[in-house]
């Protein structure tokens, strides 16, 4: 085989530049999916010219490995359906953090050098990134209970798995003389404690936070790969430098998602959504039904429409539907807004990008702050799917919600609230929404409901 | 150039390349959120690389074990990723199958 190895620094270099070209373009609108392509072009080079590595032995192995992963990411990733991508993401970053975690393992099996410290963060990070996504992941697929799991105790066995973690990875490095411990022991035990650590420490979190928390495993993947970059004979510049690009963003990006639910890192990671729950919350009032034929009237002759959707509609896949309804009640006059919640369902821009495939045109979308102060002067709110974006605790002293920043529909003149059946929403709390005088239930599958109201409409 | 002065070059690109993906992400509006975290997401699978060289220099049967996971794990993230980025990215393109009115 010629040697083409010359080529392999040009062609890293020409690939960081497409990866922060593909990402700008990722980052608006009109340019996001030839992005991805720049971004895919230029992974594709990397790894071809990374198979003439001076001294690059086990090829076969490496092509073997390379199909089978490749198609153990690709046929997922094609078939699943649109609302489950988020615990795709989740999944295929806990591959990244698992591989990272595998090259530092290879690294420190070998001799203890300077950058050997680092190989133990990037294990540690990567490992954790790992078992963690993968509890994300089960949590979101619905193969695991998604409520926070917990147990007395258990941030301090948390913490103290984590300084064992460390501690065993300070013996990997150090081997001292005193302790019986060979590498051959330690290594195992760090990576096994690393893994238990992401795992102890996403069990405690509930589904409604898990688009922080899968933001944040990115975030550490990428800084795992990054630290990874460095345990090589001569540093991976290209590893180092996308790694750290993907950490930084990530971590920004962690930070306005966490922001945007009014509630810290540590609040996320350690708090344990819902764990308080309030005494006996004092709910008033009663939950009053409505059929489909009475929303219809309500809302061909309403001048105001806001729609706000949640993790139902996608689960229903209602988008379609309600695209449908939109249309209909936009030809009889009414304007019709969209108000989309950060975190309504399990990723920001989750409602977006559905909503969007559904055929529903960006301008009618609206953050919550442009669309807060629309409220009292709606006529009617149509909540479709949604629970806590919407739930007034939010705003009550003591509620687990307190402090969260919602989209205030029961400000509107009428709110109907299209649900499954009674039961909580995903942060397991009772919503005071469902219980105020101007609120309706219109129960049943959102997608049949929507139809209902699509057909009820066309008759009026 | 000693492997000192190396790792050091490095830790100044790295910083440089911090600036880099804050300034990028801290533009972008609410709507590409997801698409950006998968596409980041998909970045990072440059990890790849990583685990091929490290199989690739592997020279005991514990070393070509890992390193044979790591790959697995690495092609996984970036095809996965890629085509995550991609389906979703579709729905955001305009001038295909349905051009709407007012967009």
């Amino acid at each position: 085989m010629a040697d083409f190895s010359f080529a392999i620094e040009p062609v890293y270099i020409a690939t960081i530049f497409f990866f922060i070209v593909g990402l700008q373009r990722m980052s608006n609108p009109l340019t996001a999916r030839s992005g991805i392509v720049w971004a895919g072009a230029a992974m594709l080079i990397a790894t071809l010219v990374t198979f003439f590595t001076p001294n690059l032995t086990n090829i076969g192995l490496i092509a073997i490995a390379i199909v089978i992963g490749g198609g153990f990411g690709y046929i997922p990733a094609k078939r699943v359906a649109m609302t489950n991508m988020p615990q795709m993401v989740a999944l295929f970053n806990g591959m990244g953090g698992g591989a990272a975690a595998g090259i530092a393992a290879v690294a420190l099996l070998g001799p203890t050098t300077p950058t050997s410290s680092l190989a133990v963060v990037g294990g540690l990070i990567g490992a954790v990134s790992f078992s963690g996504s993968l509890i994300a992941f089960l949590k979101l697929q619905g193969w695991m209970p998604s409520r926070p799991i917990t147990f007395t105790g258990q941030q301090i066995v948390n913490m103290a798995v984590l300084v064992l973690a460390i501690v065993s990875g300070a013996f990997v490095i150090l081997q001292p003389a005193s302790l019986p411990l060979s590498v051959n022991a330690s290594l195992p035990l760090f990576f096994i404690l690393a893994l238990g650590f992401g795992l102890l420490m996403t069990l405690p979190i509930g589904g409604a936070d898990m688009p922080v928390v899968i933001s944040m495993y990115n975030a550490f993947t990428g800084l795992a790969v990054a630290l990874d970059g460095f345990s090589f004979v001569t540093p991976n510049y290209a590893m180092i430098i996308a790694g750290v690009i993907v950490g930084a963003a990530g971590a920004l990006l962690t930070l306005k998602m966490a922001k945007a639910m009014n509630r810290s890192l540590t609040n996320v990671f350690f708090g344990a959504f819902g764990a308080t729950e309030e005494q006996a919350a004092q709910v008033s009032g009663s939950v009053k039904a409505i059929e489909a034929d009475d929303v219809a009237v309500l809302l061909a002759y309403a001048d105001r429409v806001i729609i706000v959707p949640g993790y139902g509609m996608a689960v229903a896949q209602a988008q379609q539907k309600v695209q449908e309804l939109t249309d209909l009640l936009e030809r009889r006059g009414v304007r019709v807004k969209f108000a989309i919640h950060p975190v309504a369902g399990r990723m920001p821009g989750h409602m977006n990008v559905l909503l969007a495939e559904a055929g529903v045109a960006y301008d009618h979308l609206f953050d919550r702050d442009e669309v807060n102060p629309e409220f009292p002067s709606t006529d009617v709110v149509l909540v479709i799917g949604a629970n806590d974006v919407v739930n007034p605790a939010a705003h009550r002293q003591g509620s687990p919600l307190f402090g969260m920043p919602i989209l205030d529909v029961e400000q509107a003149k009428n709110v109907i609230v299209l649900k499954r059946g009674q039961g909580k929403g995903f942060a397991g709390i009772e919503n005071d929404l469902f219980y105020r005088d101007n609120t309706r239930m219109l129960y049943g599958d959102a997608q049949e409901t929507v139809g209902k109201l699509v057909q009820a409409l066309k008759k009026l | 150039m000693t492997e000192i002065t190396a790792f050091w070059i490095a830790i100044y690109i790295a910083m440089l390349a911090a600036f880099t993906g804050y300034v990028t992400i801290s533009r972008v509006p609410a709507i590409l959120h997801t698409p950006l975290m998968s596409g980041s997401n998909f970045i990072h699978g440059i990890v790849l690389v990583g685990a091929m060289v490290a199989l690739g220099l592997a020279n005991t049967p514990t070393e070509q074990v890992i390193g044979f996971i790591a790959v697995v794990l690495g092609a996984a993230n970036v095809t996965g990723g890629y085509v995550v980025t991609e389906r979703i990215l579709q729905m955001f393109d305009r001038s295909g199958k349905k051009p709407r009115k007012g967009a």
